[in-house]
């Protein structure tokens, strides 16, 4: 198969395990959940440090490190704003214990 | 080797997303995620040979802690407009990914379907850029959360989008730089006009579509550099994005084009009816605290004035109150309380309200006529009867809180202007209700201090 094949086949896959796995998330989560697969969206940060790591034109050297910014904070941002909303929804028994 | 442990990290993904879904595994999946996040960089990092690592390092770290700054200031009642700043993050980063291939080298060299990857990942990351932080303007105030509708607005649109194509297929077919570059100028213009003319009620629902639209830029970038895990991710997201969207929509019982296209909030078919003049009845402290010390039910409905506020200690504090005085209490949460669904419930979290008294829209609504006292703090639309009686509404369909048939409502509210999107009321001249015109941290303070004193 070719790359672009290959490509095809692993996104369509994807997109269904996708549909599959969130279907089902009560409502109280989806704040949470939308924050978390925007963090994961932050995978893009494969490609900026590809791009920034092997580019050869300067030019594309910036935009590849302005990229990896972008990306960064997606991902960093993204993960640490969901785990401090999902903090909330640890019971107050679980937080006491925690103290300890 | 380096595929395997990629796939890895892909299934942290998969595995992350689900456990997401549920309020026991939350907060555990959104770490498995997040560790499959660093495992893909990490391998990335070692797996290419990397001739610039100055630039690398210097971009992981600016962005760590940009971000990391961000997340750990940001106050849980701007959290949606957090959500839409990061989303747009996410959006450029691809647009930047394709930017720096075009960099690289004679774009008439590379394989069509090369040339379609980079002009769509351009497009849709340049599109959710200008797009989230539209949203991001919004949500914060920086903007006019009103509609911004001029006329041949969709004209201006559909010709643009029209012109963007012509350049995607002179990009593709000819490999003509210039196009690339215009390209994306023209979306970045698309999505501001996209969402300036959506009022910021409908913002969740937009942040979501642009969220899943992030996810699709990444996967389009995924396919430029021929990346499966960047691939998989993306396509997780655009799909997720894509669910909410539609859950979103399906909760205010409206079209995704009537959310995109309808400049919801001006107008409308009937446009809002004028009954400022008549009467409400006014509330003072005491007034509440005697309606609700005389009740055995209330239903506490809260909406984005809460929020506002920051009133969700002051609200738990007057609970407890009457929880103690034998009154049972119950918190009515709408699906679209709020800027993004969950909204509410994460601000009464931080507060501890115990979850069993949380009830969505199914469960609260049969309980209302068996309720005496519906305290109604900083939501407008998600009562508003004219969602039921009045076809000309539009809102007219969107399923509500049916709280005017309680034995009273108390409103607790800033001013009689109509909520977020614009629309009048009938319930606050209603017979049963009184208005407390009121910040609500202060309404629900100054309420509970006359409780006590009664």
């Amino acid at each position: 198969m070719s790359p672009l094949l290959v490509g095809i086949t692993v996104f369509t896959l994807a997109a269904f395990v996708g549909f599959e796995v969130i279907s089902k998330v009560p409502p109280t989560l989806h704040t949470p959940l939308m924050s978390g697969a925007n963090a994961i969206s932050g995978v893009t940060i494969i490609g900026a440090v590809t791009a920034a790591g092997l580019a050869s034109a300067p030019l594309a050297e910036i935009l590849g490190f302005l990229a990896v910014v972008a990306a960064m904070v997606n991902v960093v941002g993204g993960f640490l704003v969901t785990d401090r909303m999902l903090e909330l929804f640890r019971s107050r028994a679980d937080r006491e214990r925690a103290k300890r | 080797m380096t595929a395997l442990l990629y796939l890895a990290s892909s299934v942290a993904f998969i595995v992350g997303l689900r456990r997401l879904g549920g309020p026991r595994t939350a907060r555990n999946g959104n770490r498995i995620a997040a560790l499959g996040m660093l495992a893909a960089l990490v391998i990335t990092l070692v797996s290419q040979d990397i001739l610039h690592w100055g630039t690398v390092a210097a971009g992981l770290a600016v962005g760590t802690l940009l971000g990391g700054w961000a997340a750990v200031r940001v106050k849980m009642t701007a959290m949606p407009q957090m959500v839409a700043a990061f989303n747009g993050f996410g959006g450029i980063a691809s647009a930047l990914v394709a930017g720096a291939e075009v960099l690289e080298g004679d774009l008439a060299l590379l394989p069509p379907e090369t040339l379609v990857s980079i002009a769509v990942s351009a497009v849709i990351g340049a599109i959710t850029f200008a797009g989230s932080f539209i949203a991001f303007g919004k949500l914060q105030g920086v903007l006019p959360g009103s509609p911004f509708l001029f006329p041949g607005q969709r004209i201006l649109n559909g010709a643009l989008a029209v012109t963007i194509i012509g350049f995607g297929i002179s990009v593709v077919v000819a490999g003509d730089d210039t196009s690339f570059w215009v390209l994306g100028g023209l979306a970045l213009i698309l999505g501001v006009l996209a969402v300036i003319p959506i009022g910021g009620a409908d913002m969740p629902v937009v942040i979501s579509l642009l969220n899943s639209l992030s996810g699709l830029a990444a996967a389009a970038a995924g396919f430029v550099i021929e990346s499966n895990p960047l691939i998989i991710g993306g396509a997780l997201v655009g799909a997720a994005g894509l669910i909410l969207t539609f859950q979103m929509t399906e909760a205010m019982n409206r079209s995704l084009a009537n959310v995109l296209f309808a400049g919801f909030g001006v107008g409308g078919a009937g446009g809002p009816a004028v009954m400022e003049d008549r009467p409400v009845h006014r509330a003072t402290p005491e007034d509440v605290a005697i309606a609700l010390s005389y009740a055995d039910s209330v239903m506490i409905v809260p909406g984005y004035g809460l929020a506002v506020a920051q009133a969700q200690h002051a609200v738990r504090s007057l609970a407890d109150e009457l929880e103690e005085a034998g009154i049972t209490v119950h918190y009515a949460i709408h699906p679209v309380a709020g800027r993004m669904p969950g909204h509410m419930n994460v601000l009464l979290a931080e507060a501890d309200v115990p979850y069993e008294q949380l009830l969505d829209l199914e469960q609260a609504d049969p309980r209302l006529p068996q309720t005496d006292v519906v305290l109604i703090v900083g939501a407008n639309d998600v009562v508003n009867p004219s969602a039921r009686d009045d076809p000309s509404s539009p809102i007219y369909g969107m399923p509500i809180l049916n709280v005017d048939r309680a034995g009273r409502v108390i409103v607790v509210k800033r001013s009689l202007s109509p909520g977020f999107a614009g629309i009048d009321n009938p319930l606050f001249y209603n017979e049963k209700t009184m208005m407390f015109f009121a910040d609500a941290r202060e309404a629900l303070e100054d309420s509970l201090t006359a409780l006590k004193q009664l």
